[in-house]
């Protein structure tokens, strides 16, 4: 039996809650690195707003610092957010056949790490008003604590605001890490990421590109060589679905 | 450039990235070696982008690599990201009172 547009958007709104409070701490941190590099609350709100990305953020702020050209801007873009293209992947086949292009985009626009792990778990095809449900809190919320971030890291203490600004990279812990127990290959290759990222930023010519640039060609270069020396087993048809991948 | 040349930069690749498989591909990638590499992809970038950038983001760089070690610690219990990002920042905290 279907749920009803508003029986949909509520249960999204409800499972947004801990989403959102989750954001705001995290973008919070966000807020601290674009005042770094010159940017204003208003700034900080938009870039929230229509990138929902954080790692995709935090990389757009280093290339606003080092004055990047276009090219790096879309490059760096691709390879920080290039991981909503599989999410993009998967959830379509969550979607109704019959679904408009316009909910379509609507779930599109909305995807991110924690709405999508929130979308694949449904049953049955995905009703879209569960995702703009879980948007309408943590969306906003993920904008504003960019927004207090910065006004906030004009005010705070220089040690609190050196302490918050680690709650970005503890968020990029907690997401790369927990994989690493069930995936041997990512246990071994994050170590060798570390290493490989510390000797590039010491190195003469890369160590001189963007913090970004040097992202987007350590990220092609070692994913190339993992997905070369190391593919992914080919899954059952509708695993895809759930978003998982298994490597063993 | 302008700052929102940058943000709106930003917002239109990821926009499509976002949108557009969704709305044009009906089916899951095939290409092995194309799921491989997307599947890496998130692992590889933000491991790239915490080391050693999270040691350079505090005053004092042995705090950002305590919180980066017990960051991972939490992390491999099973911590979740809000516990994990509480962790890194209170490290940073304590230990700054002593090396800062």
């Amino acid at each position: 039996m279907a749920m009803t547009n508003r029986e949909a958007f509520r249960k999204g709104f409800k499972a947004g809650i801990p989403i959102g409070l989750g954001y705001f701490a995290v973008a919070f941190s966000l807020g601290i690195a674009a005042k770094a590099v010159g940017l204003n609350a208003v700034q900080g709100f938009i870039a929230s707003a229509l990138n929902i990305a954080s790692a995709g953020e935090y990389a757009l702020f280093t290339l606003i610092g080092a004055s990047a050209t276009i090219v790096e801007l879309i490059l760096v873009t691709l390879v920080a957010n290039g991981r909503y293209i599989l999410m993009s992947c998967a959830l379509g086949q969550k979607l109704s056949p019959e679904l408009s292009l316009g909910h379509r985009f609507g779930v599109g626009f909305f995807i991110t790490d924690e709405i999508f792990s929130l979308c694949v778990s449904q049953e049955g095809y995905l009703n879209p008003f569960v995702s703009y449900g879980a948007a309408a809190f943590s969306v906003p919320m993920w904008s504003l604590g960019t927004a207090m971030g910065v006004i906030a890291g004009e005010i705070l203490p220089v040690r609190v605001v050196s302490a918050l600004s680690v709650a970005l990279f503890g968020m990029f812990i907690a997401s790369f890490i927990p994989p690493t127990r069930k995936n041997k290959v990512l246990l071994g290759a994050i170590p060798c990421c570390f290493v490989l990222s510390f000797i590039a930023s010491k190195l003469p010519w890369v160590g001189d590109l963007s913090e970004g640039s040097r992202s987007v060609l350590l990220t092609i270069i070692i994913a190339s060589a993992l997905a070369f020396a190391f593919p992914v087993k080919d899954e059952p048809e509708d695993s895809a679905v759930e978003g998982k991948e298994v490597t063993e | 450039m302008n700052a929102y040349v940058y943000i709106l930069g930003m917002f239109v690749v990821t926009l499509a990235i976002r949108v557009l498989p969704l709305m044009i591909l009906r089916k899951p990638i095939k290409n092995r070696f194309l799921r491989s590499f997307f599947y890496y992809v998130p692992y590889v970038t933000l491991s790239v982008m915490t080391f050693p950038a999270i040691i350079n983001a505090t005053q004092s760089p042995l705090a950002g690599a305590a919180a980066l070690v017990l960051g991972i610690v939490c992390a491999w219990f099973g911590a979740n990201m809000m516990t994990v990002s509480a962790t890194c920042c209170v490290i940073v905290f304590v230990l700054e009172f002593f090396v800062a």
